[in-house]
C-alpha cells in the first residue's frame, strides 16, 4: 500500500492551482468540486501530463515530480481513464485490450487477461471496432484495458460525465469493485454528488484552486464550509444506516440510523444490508413539536448543534443530530426567529424526500 | 513510331523515389514539432518550410546553385569529403528537390498530426508506451491517410518539377537530365512525336497514382472518431 504525496502549484493566466495533500493507498478517493475548481487539473498533474506543474510528487520512495526531476507519464505506472475513454480507433476492442496488455507483460500481477474480461463482461465486444461502442460499452472497455497495464494507481476524470443515468448505474458496480478486485487504489475525479456517496471513501474537495475539505465522505459532506462547493441547491448530508424491513405490499423500506428510522422508498436489498441515504438540506423542515395528520413521515427527533445564517439570503442552515449522525435543515431566517431555535434545543425534523439511487450499492462491509 | 529515350524517366522516377524517402524521414520530425509545439518560433518555421510554394523555382534553384557551387562553403566541404561536386550531379539534384518538395511532404504530415491530437498519445503514456512507442504505435497509424497524402504529393510533385532541376542540374544525360527536361528539349527542337510519347507517359503516370490513392482512401477510411 503506497501513498501519493503531492505538493504542487499550476499557474496559468486565469487560474491557479496550489494543493498539498497525502492520497493514501487504498479504497476510491473523490476529488470533488464544482466545474474550473481544479480537480481534473490537479488529475493531469499527478499523471504527469501537465509539464508546467513545479513543486513535488512523491509515490512511496519514488519521485516523480521534484526540483530537478521529472519522471515522464509512461514510467509512473498510472493508469488513467478519461471522461472520453479515448480507444484507440484505428484496433479494434481486442487490440486496445491487448495494447495495454503487452506493455505490462512482464510486471507482477494479482490478475489474468481473462479476469478484466470477465468482471468488466467484455468477451461480447472483443471484436467490435473502438468507433462503434455505445458510450458506456467505450467506457468499460477503457476501464479494462487501464487495468491491463497494471497500474500501481488508477486515475478517473469524471468516467460517467459523459454518460445517462442508466448507463451510469450500469457502471458504477463496476467501478465500486476495482480496489478489491484488482488492488489498486482510485482517485475519482466527480462534480456529482450522487457518485461520490455510492463510490467513494473519503473526498478531497477542491475550490479555486485550493484545497477546501479532506476527511470521510459523510462528515465532509455535511461541514457548513464546504456548502459553497456544493451549491446551496444541493448541499445536504449522508447517513449511514441498516435495512431492518422491507414492506413489499407498499414498496416501502424501513431504514435503521442507530435509533432512529427513517422510511423511504423500497431499496432494493435484503434486509440487514447496509445503505446510505442523501438528504438535501432543502427537503428537511423544523418543528417545535411532533405535527398530527400529515403526509410526511419521516418525523425524527434531533438537537440543534449550530445555527449558520446568511445574511445576504432569506435563509438560514441549522445542522442537526439525529441518533448521533447529522442532517442540515435549510429554513429561512425568519422561521429561526419565529421558533426561537437555539442551539442545543430539541426540535422535531420532518423529511420530505430522501435521496438515493435505485442501484445504490450496498456498502461492502469492512473487514473488522 | 520511334521510341523516345526512356533513361530520363527511369532517372525521373528513381529521383523522386530517393526525394520522397528522405523528406519521410526529414518531415516527419518536422511536421510532428510544428503539430504540437507552443513555441513562438513555430510560425518562422511554418513559413520556411512553406517558401519553396511561392519563391518562383529559378530563384530557389539560384540559390540552391550558389549554396552548393564548390565555390561555397558547403559545397567546397563536400567536394573535399567526397572527390564530387554536388551541382550538375544526382545527388545535388535530390538535395535540391528534397527543399522544393519540403512543403508537399510536411503541410499533410503537419494537418493529419494535428488531427490526432494529444489526447491518444496521453491514452498511450498512461499504458505504459513511451513517447516513440506511442508514436508507432499510435500516432503513425492514426496518422495513416496524412502519409498516404504526403508520399504521393511529395513524389508527383518532384516528378514535375523543372526550373530547380534546370538550374541546379543542368541537362547532362543518365545524371541530371530527368523526364521534364527532355520534353522541353524535344519541343525545341521540334521532335513533337518524341515529346508526345513522354508527356502522355507522364500523364497517364500520373492520373494513376492520384486515381489509387483517392480510390483507396475512399474505401479504406481510417476510422477516428
Amino acid at each position: 500500500m503506497t501513498d501519493l504525496t503531492t505538493d504542487v502549484r499550476v499557474t496559468y493566466p486565469e487560474f491557479s492551482l496550489d494543493v498539498s495533500h497525502t492520497f493514501p493507498g487504498q479504497g476510491i478517493t473523490a476529488l470533488f468540486g464544482p466545474s474550473g475548481c481544479g480537480k481534473s487539473t490537479l488529475l493531469r498533474v499527478i499523471a504527469g501530463f501537465e509539464r508546467t506543474a513545479s513543486g513535488r510528487i512523491s509515490f512511496g520512495d519514488e519521485l516523480w515530480l521534484g526540483e530537478q526531476s521529472f519522471l515522464p507519464p509512461h514510467r509512473r505506472g498510472v493508469g488513467y481513464v478519461f471522461q472520453d475513454a479515448r480507444l484507440f480507433p484505428h484496433l479494434t476492442v481486442r487490440g486496445n485490450l491487448e495494447y495495454a496488455h503487452k506493455r505490462a507483460a512482464d510486471l507482477p500481477t494479482r490478475y489474468s487477461f481473462d479476469d478484466v474480461i470477465d468482471v468488466l463482461d467484455l468477451a461480447p465486444l472483443l471484436n467490435r471496432r473502438a468507433p462503434r461502442l455505445s458510450g458506456g460499452e467505450k467506457q468499460r472497455v477503457a476501464i479494462g484495458r487501464t487495468l491491463l497495464a497494471r497500474p500501481r494507481l488508477l486515475l478517473m476524470d469524471e468516467p460517467l460525465a459523459a454518460l445517462d443515468t442508466r448507463r451510469k448505474g450500469e457502471i458504477m458496480p463496476y467501478i465500486r469493485r476495482l480496489p478489491n478486485a484488482f488492488g489498486v487504489p482510485v482517485i475519482y475525479v466527480t462534480h456529482a454528488l450522487e457518485e461520490v456517496t455510492q463510490l467513494c471513501d473519503r473526498i478531497v474537495a477542491l475550490s479555486e484552486g485550493r484545497l477546501a475539505a479532506t476527511g470521510g465522505v459523510a462528515e465532509t459532506l455535511e461541514r457548513l464550509d464546504l456548502a459553497d462547493v456544493q451549491g446551496r441547491f444541493e448541499a445536504g448530508t449522508v447517513l449511514t444506516g441498516r435495512i431492518v424491513a422491507q414492506d413489499k405490499a407498499l414498496h416501502l423500506s424501513r431504514v435503521d440510523l442507530g435509533g432512529a428510522h427513517f422510511e423511504v422508498p423500497q431499496i432494493g436489498l435484503a434486509a440487514g444490508e447496509e445503505v446510505r441515504l442523501r438528504v438535501r438540506a432543502r427537503d428537511v423542515s423544523l418543528a417545535l413539536a411532533r405535527p398530527e395528520g400529515m403526509s410526511i413521515r419521516n418525523i425524527l427527533d434531533v438537537r440543534v448543534l449550530g445555527i449558520e445564517s446568511e445574511p445576504t439570503t432569506a435563509f438560514a442552515e441549522v445542522l442537526l443530530d439525529v441518533a448521533g449522525q447529522h442532517l442540515r435543515a435549510r429554513v429561512t431566517r425568519a422561521a429561526i426567529a419565529d421558533l426561537g431555535l437555539r442551539k442545543g434545543q430539541t426540535v422535531v425534523a420532518l423529511v420530505k424526500a430522501v435521496s438515493f439511487d435505485r442501484q445504490a450499492l450496498p456498502r461492502e462491509k469492512r473487514k473488522a | 513510331m520511334e521510341l523516345p529515350d526512356l533513361g530520363p524517366l527511369w532517372l525521373t522516377i528513381r529521383l523522386a523515389a530517393v526525394t520522397t524517402l528522405i523528406l519521410l524521414v526529414i518531415g516527419t520530425p518536422i511536421a510532428w514539432w510544428l503539430a504540437f509545439t507552443r513555441s513562438r518560433l513555430k510560425s518562422v518555421v511554418e513559413a520556411v518550410t512553406a517558401l519553396p510554394l511561392v519563391l518562383p523555382p529559378t530563384v530557389l534553384g539560384f540559390y540552391l546553385l550558389v549554396f552548393l557551387s564548390p565555390n561555397s562553403a558547403f559545397g567546397g566541404f563536400w567536394l573535399a569529403a567526397t572527390g564530387t561536386t554536388l551541382t550538375f550531379s544526382f545527388t545535388g539534384l535530390i538535395v535540391a528537390s528534397a527543399l522544393y518538395s519540403l512543403p508537399f511532404m510536411v503541410q499533410p504530415l503537419q494537418g493529419a498530426f494535428e488531427g490526432v491530437g494529444r489526447a491518444p498519445l496521453e491514452a498511450a503514456a498512461s499504458l505504459r508506451a513511451s513517447p516513440r512507442d506511442a508514436f508507432f504505435s499510435v500516432a503513425a497509424p492514426m496518422a495513416l491517410r496524412g502519409y498516404l497524402t504526403a508520399t504521393v504529393l511529395t513524389f508527383a510533385h518532384t516528378i514535375g518539377e523543372f526550373g530547380v532541376v534546370l538550374m541546379v542540374g543542368g541537362n547532362i544525360p543518365g545524371r541530371t537530365k530527368v523526364v521534364s527536361i527532355q520534353i522541353y528539349e524535344e519541343v525545341e527542337t521540334i521532335n513533337y512525336a518524341a515529346a508526345h510519347s513522354l508527356a502522355a507517359i507522364l500523364l497517364v503516370f500520373s492520373f494513376s497514382v492520384l486515381l489509387a490513392v483517392y480510390t483507396f482512401n475512399r474505401r479504406f477510411p481510417v476510422h477516428v472518431g
